[in-house]
């Protein structure tokens, strides 16, 4: 089922551009060959297909299929390996323990990785960064562990194995920012030195087709945007 | 289960747990047989769990033919994944499937993440969160008679019931009256009539009767948690 078609496959992502929860919407679509409608939501004013399509949280991204809403970034990409899931590659693994272990590290991340990123940018003291950004290094350092072990171990380039999967998707979405993160304030989230293996992998996944044009790559951009959230 | 195959299952889990219970829930609507292990993750943690969730360190672990599952809500979708036979807690179609996990996301993220600042926060300013959360909910089930729908009772209930016992405890933990602070009540049968009706209706399923505890003792389970944490 080829996406993009008619009407009855109407496919559009609410978004902002350097969300890293929209980014790996716009990543999983792209891996999978749906064409689909990309619209700029302005924050700041949000708009009544946003507030119509998620009441509750009231936040990108919303995918919208066929006239139905779905938000929640890790929902929207396990809904789209299921609708699609005769296009394209898979993004979850077939094997019920391979699967349970992707959503775990998936999890992780956004649970270790996420929630201290949101505290980077948000908070108002540098105390309060700086601690979060040492509790993000110390995830990554996990995430260098379980990526040795389940993919390095297989000779596989990417957690998902050949290709890129939902670990991929969703850790990648913060490549964007960690260059950004290190303009805020000082620290890498990112460091060859400390997690070889992750730097590698990171690499490889911006090199990647479904990837490339979508993460955030103009700093100052990214810091202009993000001020306007801080004032 | 006497004369059940052994289809090779352990649950590593602490009595109270909500998420714990999630497991057990799931486990008795698929009736499938499995060893329950009582982790007393009061005290010191045993090897087998921490071999088991190195990374968290937390209950409910699921071991299958000894290989691990974490999380309760992996949990619940692997045993759908595994075991195609019993009775499933997700629907087959892709957008109620979303809408499900949607939903049992909320009560990860809102009903635990705000009813857990019981145990820290002596002044209950979350109380008007905790409101908002529940009306929210009471939307959502409207007029079904699960969150499942026409699925019946499913992922959403399930995610949802264990967190019922500590309604009182929202409750009456919020309703104290000191004489230099104001404390809001949160009268759950007042915000969420549809709500009460509907764990009612949870309770009357073997499944979560069997796997659930009294109000009471979580009340007192959250007072030692208080006490402990230097609240009272």
């Amino acid at each position: 089922m080829a996406g993009g078609g008619g009407e009855e496959e109407k496919v559009k992502l609410l978004g902002v551009w350097d969300s890293p929860f929209v980014n790996r919407v716009q990543i999983v679509l792209n891996l999978k060959g749906i064409c689909y409608e990309y619209v700029e939501e302005d924050l700041h004013n949000k708009g009544e297909l946003l507030l119509a399509s998620n009441p509750v949280h009231k936040k990108v991204p919303v995918l919208l299929h066929n006239g139905k809403a779905i938000p929640e970034s890790q929902v929207i990409v396990q809904y789209i390996d299921e609708a699609w899931s005769g296009t394209g590659p898979s993004v979850l693994p077939a094997d019920p323990l391979q699967r349970a272990t992707a959503r775990f590290w998936a999890a992780f991340v956004d649970d270790k990785v996420g929630s201290p990123w949101f505290t980077i940018l948000f908070a108002r003291k540098t105390e309060e960064k700086m601690e979060a950004a040492a509790r993000a290094i110390s995830a990554m350092e996990t995430l260098e562990g379980a990526f040795k072990d389940c993919s390095v171990a297989a000779g596989k380039p990417f957690f998902g194995g050949d290709g890129i999967g939902f670990v991929d998707a969703v850790l990648g979405s913060y490549l964007g920012w960690f260059l950004v993160i290190e303009t805020m304030i000082g620290v890498k989230l990112m460091d060859a030195a400390r997690t070889p293996e992750l730097a590698a992998w990171a690499e490889r996944f911006k090199m990647a087709d479904a990837v490339k044009g979508v993460l955030p790559e103009d700093v100052d951009k990214v810091l202009e945007f993000l001020q306007t959230f801080l004032d | 289960m006497a004369g059940e195959k052994n289809v090779g299952l352990v649950l590593l889990d602490f009595w109270v747990s909500p998420f714990g219970q999630r497991c057990r829930i799931a486990l008795a609507e698929k009736g499938l047989p499995y060893e329950y292990v009582e982790e007393n993750i009061m005290a010191v943690k045993s090897d087998r769990l921490l071999r088991s969730n190195p990374v968290y360190k937390h209950i409910p672990v699921l071991l299958h033919d000894g290989r691990t599952i974490t999380e309760s809500l992996i949990i619940l979708q692997h045993l759908d994944q595994v075991f195609p036979d019993t009775r499933p807690l997700l629907p087959a179609d892709p957008y109620e499937r979303a809408h499900a996990r949607f939903w049992a996301d909320y009560v990860d993220k809102k009903v635990y993440g705000s009813g857990s600042k019981m145990y820290t926060e002596p002044q209950m300013q979350t109380n008007i969160e905790m409101v908002d959360i529940l009306k929210t909910l009471e939307r959502e089930l409207g007029e079904k008679e699960f969150f499942g729908g026409e699925h019946g009772f499913g992922f959403v209930d399930v995610a949802l019931i264990p967190f019922t016992a500590w309604f009182e405890s929202f409750d009456r933990y919020s309703f104290k009256k000191k004489s230099f602070d104001r404390y809001w009540g949160v009268k759950v049968a007042e915000v969420a009539p549809k709500l009460v009706s509907w764990a009612a209706r949870c309770q009357e399923r073997e499944s979560v009767s069997n796997s659930l505890y009294s109000p009471e003792k979580v009340y007192d389970f959250a007072g030692m948690m208080r006490k402990d944490f230097g609240i009272e």
